[in-house]
């Protein structure tokens, strides 16, 4: 259903299909208005980067694509699929469906800032928890494939440690074996490093490096510019809640068109 | 043995009244925050002994006036069962504190996982909340557990043949106070130690992910 309505929208085989869609999409907490009509898109196989200064609204916008935040209004579509929205009776929205809502998170990869494992399961408890309790794969199955990404992410060794008796590094990598359990369509990505030590850093880094490489469709929100430019395939600006300015990473970096972004990565550099 | 199975059925209901009530508490709407605010603070406040009397006389009292109103016999309320029933209700009321204040402990970002990975709150609960409060739970919910086999003594007062109540016959018509008194403490002793060596292992199993503290508190 949802590749037919691309299809036609698209009108062309050859573009790939939107993975994720939003449209003018608002988000207020109380008085604060974090985003003010924002609008992006990832394509299948692209990795979108949101760059921007605190409060840009980077990482709400991240959070609304899952509704873990309610936007305040505005559309959200995950593999062609609106999310069914209802006003909350405060002037805000709720997904309509949580059915909906659980279905397509459980597609979605998120990694979290503070790698949020869960500390009563050990690693590979933590890999299978949503394969086996909410997607129902079987246990073997599961255990079977959460060995191969723990391999991948180089834990193996480490499968049956409980979070706590890891380095930062090890737990975000494990964590990014959590997400890819799920066969994510998309992988989202909220400060994955910003928690760790610099010499922690790398090691993450690789694994999403090599991540992009193989094609994932990744939205990704980042403070780490030099690797936003290597991985990227589209940078977005925030400023202030809203798009600033967008392109692909050599011209965001390169060329610059807008002030604040101009005045931005020379703040980074 | 009385004593045991009314504190074993107490502090089973009351932690089911407990955690529904800290559910309740924490993501019940207005009216039910409201109604088991008025819930615990009206049974932490009043003495259990005048709570038990209430409870037990009244509220027997009240079911058989409902019964009759109803044109059913008026029933006698199996003293087991009311005595289990009227230390649930007590228990229910702290243990609802214990683990509401244990869930409010959990990394909320453990919870926030769980539900961008689309776990329906059924299964949130099963899978992470529980388990993860169970470590800060622990030793509240086994301060509980203690007190409620010493609350079984309360229930004397209702007529009610437990450890004490057996004691004091006992004892008086032997005249021998000294040695039964002396004995029921060494029962209440014994229970206490078999339920923190229970209790010891229960709370390894559910801190097993987290380090040891380390340095023993030097």
């Amino acid at each position: 259903m949802s590749n037919a309505g691309e299809e036609s929208l698209s009108g062309a085989a050859d573009v790939a299909a939107e993975a994720i869609h939003v449209e003018n999409l608002h988000k207020k907490f109380g008085q604060l208005h974090v985003l003010k009509g924002v609008s992006m898109s990832a394509r299948d196989g692209e990795v979108v980067a949101i760059i921007g200064g605190s409060g840009s609204g980077k990482s709400t916008l991240l959070r609304c694509i899952n509704c873990l935040e309610n936007p305040t209004s505005g559309l959200i579509r995950v593999n062609g699929e609106e999310i069914r929205l209802k006003p909350d009776g405060h002037g805000g929205s709720v997904p309509a469906d949580r059915r909906q809502i659980e279905r397509i998170r459980s597609r979605l990869g998120m990694v979290f800032q503070s790698f949020n494992l869960w500390s009563h399961m050990t690693l590979l408890e933590n890999v299978i928890e949503v394969p086996v309790h909410v997607l129902g794969i079987k246990r073997d199955e599961a255990v079977a494939n959460a060995e191969k990404l723990l391999e991948r992410v180089g834990l193996a060794e480490k499968r049956d440690v409980y979070p706590a008796f890891l380095s930062g590094g090890q737990q975000q990598r494990g964590a990014i074996a959590r997400a890819l359990a799920v066969q994510p369509r998309v992988m989202l990505f909220d400060e994955p490093t910003s928690a760790l030590d610099p010499e922690l850093v790398g090691e993450v880094l690789k694994v999403i490096a090599d991540l992009a490489r193989e094609g994932r469709t990744m939205v990704l929100v980042t403070h780490e510019m030099k690797f936003a430019r290597q991985v990227a395939s589209h940078v977005i600006y925030l400023y202030n809640g809203l798009v600033e300015e967008e392109g692909p990473p050599e011209q965001i970096f390169g060329d610059p068109k807008s002030e604040k972004l101009k005045q931005f990565i020379r703040n980074i550099h | 043995m009385n004593s045991v199975v009314i504190a074993v059925g107490a502090f089973g209901f009351g932690l089911a009244i407990g955690t529904g009530g800290a559910y309740g508490k924490l993501y019940g709407g207005p009216i039910v925050r409201d109604l088991l605010e008025v819930y615990t603070t009206i049974v932490r406040a009043v003495p259990e002994l005048v709570l038990i009397l209430l409870l037990y006389f009244a509220g027997t009292d009240l079911i058989n006036r409902v019964l009759e109103a109803l044109g059913y016999a008026r029933i006698d309320v199996n003293g087991l069962v009311a005595g289990i029933w009227v230390l649930a209700f007590v228990q229910g009321a702290y243990s609802t504190e214990v683990i509401r204040g244990a869930i409010l402990a959990i990394p909320q970002g453990q919870i926030e996982a769980a539900r961008a990975y689309g776990m329906s709150p059924g299964l949130l609960m099963r899978r992470i909340t529980v388990p993860a409060m169970l470590p800060f739970a622990i030793p509240g919910l086994a301060n509980l557990w203690l007190i409620a086999t010493k609350d079984t003594a309360l229930l004397a007062i209702v007529g009610f043949s437990e450890l004490t109540q057996e004691t004091r016959t006992a004892a008086g018509q032997t005249k021998a106070y000294f040695t039964f008194f002396m004995a029921a403490g060494a029962l209440y002793l014994l229970l206490t130690l078999f339920s923190n060596v229970i209790i010891a292992q229960v709370e390894r199993w559910a801190r097993r992910g987290m380090p040891r503290i380390a340095g023993g508190g030097q």
